[in-house]
């Protein structure tokens, strides 16, 4: 059946179960999920495509949060100007965020919602997980 | 006869539609009320002005007496001293004291009016997942003892504790402010001269506040001591010089300056003292939190154990001041997506089969038709009846968590601990409950009687649970 082959389509199926992939704090406290792949997505998708999705948010997130002259410059800016300047300009931070939430997106078009499941942004969440929607697929049969 | 407890819960009220998906209800029409911003639904203490974009503890502490102290004290400077300091001294005076007031206003602004860095507190489907792989291993007390889960960061032992206020295992450096009720990041203290947390977000304003303060209260009590001792030189004597008043504000002047001179003293002392602490904790990447617990103390006699030290204190200060701002988590001027409800229950959407079963019992009719409705998903209705009931993989306390949150929602005053309060009090008790009949992590609902029961009386009134025996 074509309903789960589309993101609109997936909106009305029925949602299944949901998996959450927790936040990785051996590194420290900066954002990072975990890699290891959930047992309820074995059936549905590939663990290498799962990991390399997980892996490229991370580094976009680690972006994100770098350390270094870019960060440094914009901080010291910030405090001199009395932080008037985010009223004209976007931080790097949330230049980053949405990038990521077009990567996602788009992970979601073409990877995710043909296989019946929907990514979560993890700002949606505070940052704390990445859901991942489990839809009911029926081409396959019952779950 | 339960029936009439049903309907203090109009399913209608609660049929929030949905902007994205077109749902086929027949209610599903844009509710009666205006869409909500998430701000309004806030669970935790505190307000919020501008329509969300400002936000403050709800117990504001003394930040009026701050403000006013530091306007009095800043205003009679430059009304009694600046004058004569310009014309005796140099015009940078009162220059280098206004830059000085702008930092510590700005600053203190800054610091009260920034979300702190809270977390948002999980969803029910999250805070689900997270009992199902916490290990109950049979504990039937009332409240499970406090669960913890260690980590490693950089080889170092960090246990991580769950909240049982916001359901999750609080990241690293996290803590729970029982002010605000609220988990907030990198938690630093609560500051109620500022009314505020002082959290990962807002930290480097507190400590521009402070610092640029503790300079100008040593800059106005400078210029204060400078003005009398000058005035004296001209005159006779320092009692003389503070009696001695210009001619036009005879009385004003003598009081301005005591009023100066004890102000800016006492303040000197505490506020220089905590600068200089808190230049301490920057340097060496720690929170007043970690500090006064005593977390990386050298007990064993091992090196300092700080795992989120640089080892540099320039680079410990750099991160701490000037590092990436991060986004404020809550999403205060977001609007309450209307599928919130739905999310919440669509996880449950096998519940409804299983309410089915039991058609005689009026209870999981009308249970049926509140979860029914809030689904956003026809074929969940059209199909509810056949074979699904063996393969509901929720537990039951995660249908009792959403329904009884579901229930403390739609009250109208969203927040002052109420809802929080009521929606922990019905999960606590199912988790004990359900651990007895469990066996196995993924569940299937005992005792349709029971759950039913259970569900019901939450529906009905969620003041009510503690009265109610249960089977």
């Amino acid at each position: 059946m074509a309903e789960t082959h589309s993101l609109q389509d997936l909106r009305q199926a029925a949602v299944a179960s949901k998996v959450f992939v927790q936040r990785d704090y051996t590194t420290g406290t900066i954002c990072k999920f975990q890699t290891r792949f959930p047992a309820e997505l074995e059936s549905r998708i590939d663990k290498a495509q799962f990991e390399e999705t997980i892996q490229t948010l991370n580094n976009l997130y680690a972006e994100a949060e770098k350390l270094g002259g870019r960060s440094y410059l914009e901080g010291c800016l910030a405090c001199l100007t009395a932080y008037t300047i985010f009223l004209c300009m976007e931080t790097h931070y949330e230049k980053v965020l949405k990038k990521i939430a077009k990567y996602i997106q788009e992970q979601n078009e073409k990877i995710y919602a043909p296989l019946g499941l929907l990514l979560t942004d993890p700002i949606e969440r505070g940052l704390r997980v990445v859901e991942i929607t489990i839809f009911e697929d029926r081409s396959i049969g019952s779950r | 006869m339960k029936n009439c407890e049903y309907q203090q819960i109009d399913p209608r009220a609660l049929r929030i539609s949905t902007t994205r998906v077109p749902s086929t209800l027949p209610c599903g029409r844009k509710g009666t009320q205006r869409p909500r911003r998430k701000w309004e639904v806030f669970p935790g203490k505190n307000r919020f002005y501008c329509d969300g974009r400002l936000m403050l503890a709800r117990q504001c502490g003394v930040l009026p007496l701050t403000i006013s102290l530091i306007f009095i004290t800043s205003g009679l400077f430059f009304t009694f001293d600046c004058p004569f300091l310009v014309d005796h001294l140099t015009i940078f005076i009162p220059v280098i004291g206004a830059v000085l007031f702008a930092f510590v206003v700005i600053n203190l602004l800054q610091t009260s009016f920034t979300d702190p860095g809270i977390l948002p507190r999980a969803l029910p489907d999250e805070a689900a997942d997270i009992e199902r792989q916490i290990d109950n291993s049979g504990s039937s007390t009332y409240r499970p003892p406090p669960r913890t889960k260690e980590i490693l960061i950089n080889n170092q032992v960090v246990k991580l504790k769950y909240c049982f206020t916001c359901k999750m295992f609080r990241p690293p450096r996290t803590s729970h402010c029982s002010m605000c009720d609220n988990c907030v990041e990198r938690f630093d203290h609560h500051c109620p001269w500022v009314g505020n947390c002082v959290g990962r977000r807002n930290y480097r304003f507190f400590y521009g506040f402070i610092v640029s303060l503790s300079f100008l209260t040593s800059f106005i009590f400078g210029c204060v001591i400078t003005h009398l001792v000058l005035r004296s030189q001209s005159g006779s004597g320092i009692i003389q010089a503070i009696q001695e008043s210009p001619a036009r504000y005879p009385f004003c002047c003598a009081h301005s300056t005591v009023v100066e001179l004890v102000i800016c003293f006492f303040s000197i002392w505490s506020i220089l003292g905590l600068s200089g602490f808190h230049t301490y904790l920057v340097a060496s990447n720690l929170t007043t939190n970690e500090d006064i617990k005593g977390s990386w103390s050298s007990k064993r006699g091992e090196e300092s154990g700080n795992p989120y030290t640089y080892n540099n204190i320039f680079t410990n200060c750099f991160v701490v001041l000037c590092g990436p701002m991060p986004p404020s988590l809550i999403d205060r001027r977001g609007f309450v997506p209307s599928d919130d409800a739905i999310h919440t229950v669509t996880s449950e959407a096998e519940i409804p089969p299983f309410m089915a079963k039991n058609d005689a019992n009026m209870c999981a009719q009308s249970t049926k038709e509140l979860l029914e409705s809030m689904a956003h998903s026809t074929a969940v209705q059209a199909t509810c009846a056949p074979g699904k009931l063996k393969t509901a993989p929720v537990t039951q306390e995660s249908l009792l968590s959403t329904v009884s949150i579901r229930v403390s929602r739609p009250s109208k005053p969203p927040s002052s601990g109420w809802s929080s309060r009521q929606a922990r009090r019905p999960v606590d008790m199912p988790c004990s409950q359900s651990t007895n009949k469990r066996a196995a992590p993924h569940t299937r609902l005992p005792s349709p009687v029971f759950s039913l029961r259970h569900s019901a009386f939450i529906l009905s009134d969620a003041r009510d649970i503690d009265f109610i025996p249960l089977s």
